[in-house]
């Protein structure tokens, strides 16, 4: 609980230590770390691998799109839109994905982030085709505006929703709900003979893994005030996957680590050489993997670990 | 191959390809002629795939699955980026072993090109299954792959039949690049649509049987092919997302692919 | 449990204050014009380094070679070009990022050449509100110039496609009325406005057109659509398609001996790709394909006595080491950024940014590296910059011209 308080005071005031752009990129960091929470959960907690959640992005982003443009949704209505109907779409396929897993699961998902572009493009009286759609400018509402630019008011609004997903799932994951996820993750045959009915649980991580994904689409499409299909291509769902697995499959603060990761690990590549930018991401990806397979937050835990351990005295280690 | 022995899935391998592809095409630039270039190119791939298994992977080889799967992603991006740094995007013409006169049968035309390149997949994957299964060296991959603590006991060091297996790994997508190149020419995103239908194929197939991809391969590209063409409301925009529908939907009623074999566990 | 030293919240407060102090301090020379200094200019881009349409990033280094060469010159009325070019791996998302830090980090005077269609469209409304100059976009959709009223900062620069696809249209109209026309496009927004663009310059007979086929660029190749394009009896192509697209397309006619009169857009008209589909196809690939053109073409041997191809490899001997001077676009690079070198020069000394718009809108320029008789003009009324092409045709290896060049507003 501490280090929750501590995080939100540190995230309240770094907007105002920054500039705004920084401000405006560290929303983006925040969004994508809604995304891999989902995934963290779906596959880190509940072992179901999706190498297609840049689809529930997708679907996110252009309810957000379609609702402001055409039906003149305020954005954050929007976003709860964005929530259900991907909730919905996701709980459809977690059906499909039950006979799945490994290999065959990863190609399932993947079918969706390939099939993203095209279906996008072919129902262009909807979703604009590859023109795609342009909202107008996120800004904050009525009287905060004058005291909020857009960056630090997109930034807040990120975050606090960030704020409000990563506090509800750990305390959903507290309970039953979080145990039997991981139980039918480690061994499902001897989940079943406990009587954990795997059809509710995995349909519900992949339904609420992809609510967390639309919103953070949903969030996206606000900051950048645009969509397209080229926005959802392949490398989206890959980026996700990275970024959980780099942030550490194992834990929520994983999850922020990753977000933060995905979206500057390149824009720090880019400075270093642009043209090389690719070359220096992968070989930073590859070093990290090897130096830490947990993850940067199972890479934490471990020095935290070696920290605490007791010099000389015989006090005990605490779990 | 990968996949049977290490239960992961080497998403690098289309990259791993296009560079190979790209010191052939380096070496015929330089005055050296294809007969020569395309063995050299070969070797060099079997030899650096199996250094980068024995300096990459083998510190991870015990870390989770996932570990494995984003230092392989980390592999594709990093040799997308280095064939790219070096050779630049213009696409590059790449010549072919096969001549480009069509061969005529009754009113059928059928380009030299093609056939050479199913020729040749044919012929590598028969070489392929001998090895496997007539050859001693074979026969303990096999042994490695499947029970890796009796091959063990046996004397069979594990961690350099995994490099070979890649090394194997590597020459089949050399060769695959070498032979595509020349269609697709040749350039540092060249592999990256065909390994989508790639890995779709194997996965149809079966992903740990060979004979999977084979038959997944032929009849994603044969069933692509008429989707596209015949049924009008799919047209040529929404093949690919069709062609991804039925194969979900024929692993949902066998979820091992056509030919694979289910996994089964000790409970 | 271990003691650490948890930081005091209080501590905080006085680095707070530093920080926000020295920002105050950085933006408290509001007058100063933004990218500009006494001695230098800041221009912001973005090109796709990497990704699916990395071959476009050699632009950037065209313009980068350009610049250069102005620069040991003296600059412009006493300045140095510096140009901030990014790598946006053609995803919108990432541009917004990397133009919002350009603008508001690096304070560039304006944007230049930024390039793709969605990328542009992503930063438009922002450049817009902030009254930042977004000149002379890479792309060639109709947009730039049909909404310039709406976007008075925004800028094309290459000729439209739909003007290109209407010159074609118009051409068919005016040598072949009775044309059974098919076309393969690519399915986005360079395609799409290629249908439309030889819709238009058909007009009556655009019922004319039998079939229309698109790919997608992550189609391995476009095989199945040629066959469906013969199959519908067609006697005239259209294709809408990038080079790698386009020369699998050439290479196709000759497979399937099929031998319509073929349009090619200029996009994929290079003499690299016509080489490629030559050596794949056999000359039946290639023979008597139509394009337009309205940049030089380094490739092409009558061409390389003008002016603007001497100096255009001279400035590439000299600054632009490791290029390939075959390629075309390093030099499309160079035609944009001579524009913009000439639109700094015509603001004159005392550079604001509406200056630069200013003189943006009342172009009317001779620029040694478009083909000679295409004509660079805009006005404030008229917010497309290139709409002249010449029509050339392919024969025995060379791009030769047919005809005059043709004004697309005509």
């Amino acid at each position: 609980m501490k280090t929750f308080a501590l995080a939100a005071v540190v995230v309240a005031i770094v907007p105002w230590l920054l500039p705004q752009y920084i401000a405006f990129e560290l929303a983006y960091a925040g969004a994508y770390a809604i995304a891999i929470l989902g995934l963290v959960i779906l596959t880190g907690r509940n072992g179901q691998i999706s190498l297609g959640h840049g689809a529930f992005m997708a679907v996110g982003g252009y309810t957000v799109a379609i609702a402001a443009t055409r039906g003149g949704w305020p954005p954050e209505a929007a976003l709860l839109l964005a929530a259900v109907l991907c909730a919905f779409l996701g709980g459809i396929v977690g059906v499909v994905a039950l006979r799945l897993s490994g290999a065959y699961l990863a190609l399932a998902t993947f079918a969706l982030a390939v099939s993203v572009a095209p279906l996008l493009k072919r129902f262009k009286e909807v979703t604009g085709g590859s023109q795609g759609i342009t909202l107008a400018t996120a800004h904050a509402p009525g009287a905060l505006a004058g005291v909020l630019a857009s960056e630090r008011w997109l930034y807040y609004e990120t975050w606090l929703v960030a704020g409000v997903l990563f506090a509800a799932s750990w305390f959903a994951l507290q309970g039953r709900l979080g145990r039997a996820l991981r139980a039918l993750r480690d061994n499902e045959i001897a989940a079943v003979s406990f009587g954990i009915n795997p059809v509710i649980y995995k349909t519900l991580a992949f339904a609420w893994s992809a609510a967390y994904a639309g919103i953070a689409g949903a969030l996206i499409a606000n900051a950048t005030a645009y969509v397209s299909p080229d926005s959802y291509a392949l490398q989206l769902s890959i980026t996700l996957l990275i970024g959980a697995v780099l942030g550490g499959l194992g834990s929520m603060w994983g999850a922020i680590a990753g977000g933060v990761i995905v979206e500057f690990l390149p824009l720090w590549a880019q400075t270093i050489n642009p043209a090389a930018s690719s070359l220096i991401y992968g070989i930073s990806l590859i070093v990290v993997m090897i130096a830490m397979p947990g993850g940067i937050a199972g890479g934490i835990q471990r020095v935290a670990r070696t920290l605490s351990r007791p010099r000389g005295g015989s006090q005990p280690e605490r779990t | 191959m990968i996949y049977r022995s290490m239960d992961v899935i080497n998403f690098a391998q289309g990259e791993m390809a296009v560079f190979t592809t790209f010191v052939a095409w380096q070496l015929m630039a330089q005055g050296m002629p294809l007969w020569a270039a395309f063995p050299v190119t070969i070797v060099i791939s079997f030899v650096a795939a199996v250094a980068l298994e024995r300096t990459v992977i083998r510190p991870i080889e015990r870390a989770p699955q996932l570990t494995i799967v984003i230092v392989t992603l980390g592999l594709l991006i990093t040799f997308n980026g280095l064939s790219g740094w070096i050779w630049g995007y213009e696409l590059k013409a790449f010549p072919s072993p096969f001549p480009t006169s069509p061969i005529r049968l009754g009113s059928v035309s059928f380009s030299s090109q093609d056939l050479g390149v199913i020729g040749v997949s044919l012929s590598a994957l028969l070489l392929i299954y001998l090895f496997f299964a007539r050859t001693k060296l074979g026969l303990a991959m096999r042994a490695a792959a499947l029970y890796p603590s009796e091959a063990r006991a046996l004397g069979i060091p594990h961690g350099w039949m995994l490099a070979l297996g890649w090394g194997l790994a590597s020459v089949m997508g050399t060769l695959s690049g070498l032979m595509v190149a020349p269609i697709v020419f040749l350039d540092p995103n060249m592999m990256q649509s065909i390994v989508v239908y790639a890995f779709a194929a194997a996965v149809l197939g079966g992903i740990d049987s060979p004979l999977g991809a084979v038959v997944g391969g032929l009849t994603l590209g044969v069933a692509l092919n008429l989707l596209g063409t015949y049924v009008d409301f799919i047209g040529t925009d929404l093949r690919l997302p069709v062609a991804f529908a039925i194969i979900v939907a024929v692993l949902v009623i066998r979820p091992s692919g056509l030919f694979g074999r289910p996994r089964l566990t000790r409970v | 449990m271990p003691e650490f030293h948890r930081p005091s919240l209080k501590a905080l407060v006085p680095i707070a204050a530093l920080y926000i102090l020295a920002g105050s301090f950085a933006s408290a020379n509001a007058d100063a014009v933004p990218g500009i200094t006494p001695t230098g200019i800041l221009l912001g881009g973005t090109h796709p380094y990497s990704g699916p349409a990395s071959a476009y990033g050699v632009i950037g280094k065209g313009i980068a070679a350009y610049f250069a060469y102005v620069n040991d010159r003296g600059g412009v009325n006493g300045r140095k070009i510096t140009y901030k070019d990014q790598d946006d791996a053609y995803n919108p998302a990432q541009t917004v990022q990397i133009v919002k830090g350009l603008a508001e980090q690096d304070q560039v005077f304006a944007f230049f050449n930024t390039l793709g269609t969605p990328s542009n469209l992503a930063i438009r409304q922002y450049l817009n509100d902030q009254k930042i100059p977004q000149l002379f976009v890479a792309t060639g959709a109709t947009t730039w110039g049909a909404d310039g009223v709406k976007y008075p900062y925004t800028l094309g620069f290459n000729p439209d496609y739909q003007a290109e696809a209407t010159i074609f249209g118009k051409n068919i109209v005016a040598h072949q009325p009775d044309a059974k026309i098919a076309i393969l496009y690519q399915n986005d927004d360079f395609g799409q406005d290629y249908v439309t663009g030889l819709q238009k310059g058909l007009g009556s007979k655009a019922s004319q057109i039998v079939k229309m086929a698109s790919y997608e660029v992550s189609d391995p190749d476009v095989r199945s659509q040629m066959a469906t394009l013969q199959g519908s009896g067609a006697d005239t192509l259209v294709i809408a398609a990038t080079p790698k697209f386009a020369v699998g397309a050439m290479v196709a006619l000759g497979q399937l001996s099929w031998k319509p009169t073929t349009y090619l857009t200029n996009v994929s008209a290079s003499q690299t790709a016509m080489q490629a589909a030559t050596k794949a196809g056999g000359a039946a690939a290639t023979d008597g394909i139509i394009s337009d053109a309205y940049t030089l073409d380094p490739t092409n041997a009558t061409q390389a006595n003008t002016a603007g191809m001497k100096l255009y490899r001279d400035i590439l001997a000299k600054y632009g080491q490791g290029l390939d001077p075959n390629n075309g676009f390093i030099l499309y690079g160079m035609a944009a950024a001579y524009t913009m070198v000439d639109t700094l020069q015509k603001a004159g000394k005392d550079l604001t940014r509406d200056k630069l718009m200013d003189a943006a809108l009342h172009l009317n320029e001779k620029n040694p590296f478009l083909w000679p008789g295409v004509e660079l003009q805009t006005s404030p009324s008229d917010h497309f910059t290139i709409r002249e092409e010449q029509l050339i045709h392919y024969n025995n290896g060379v791009w030769e011209p047919a005809g005059s060049v043709i004004d697309a507003r005509k």
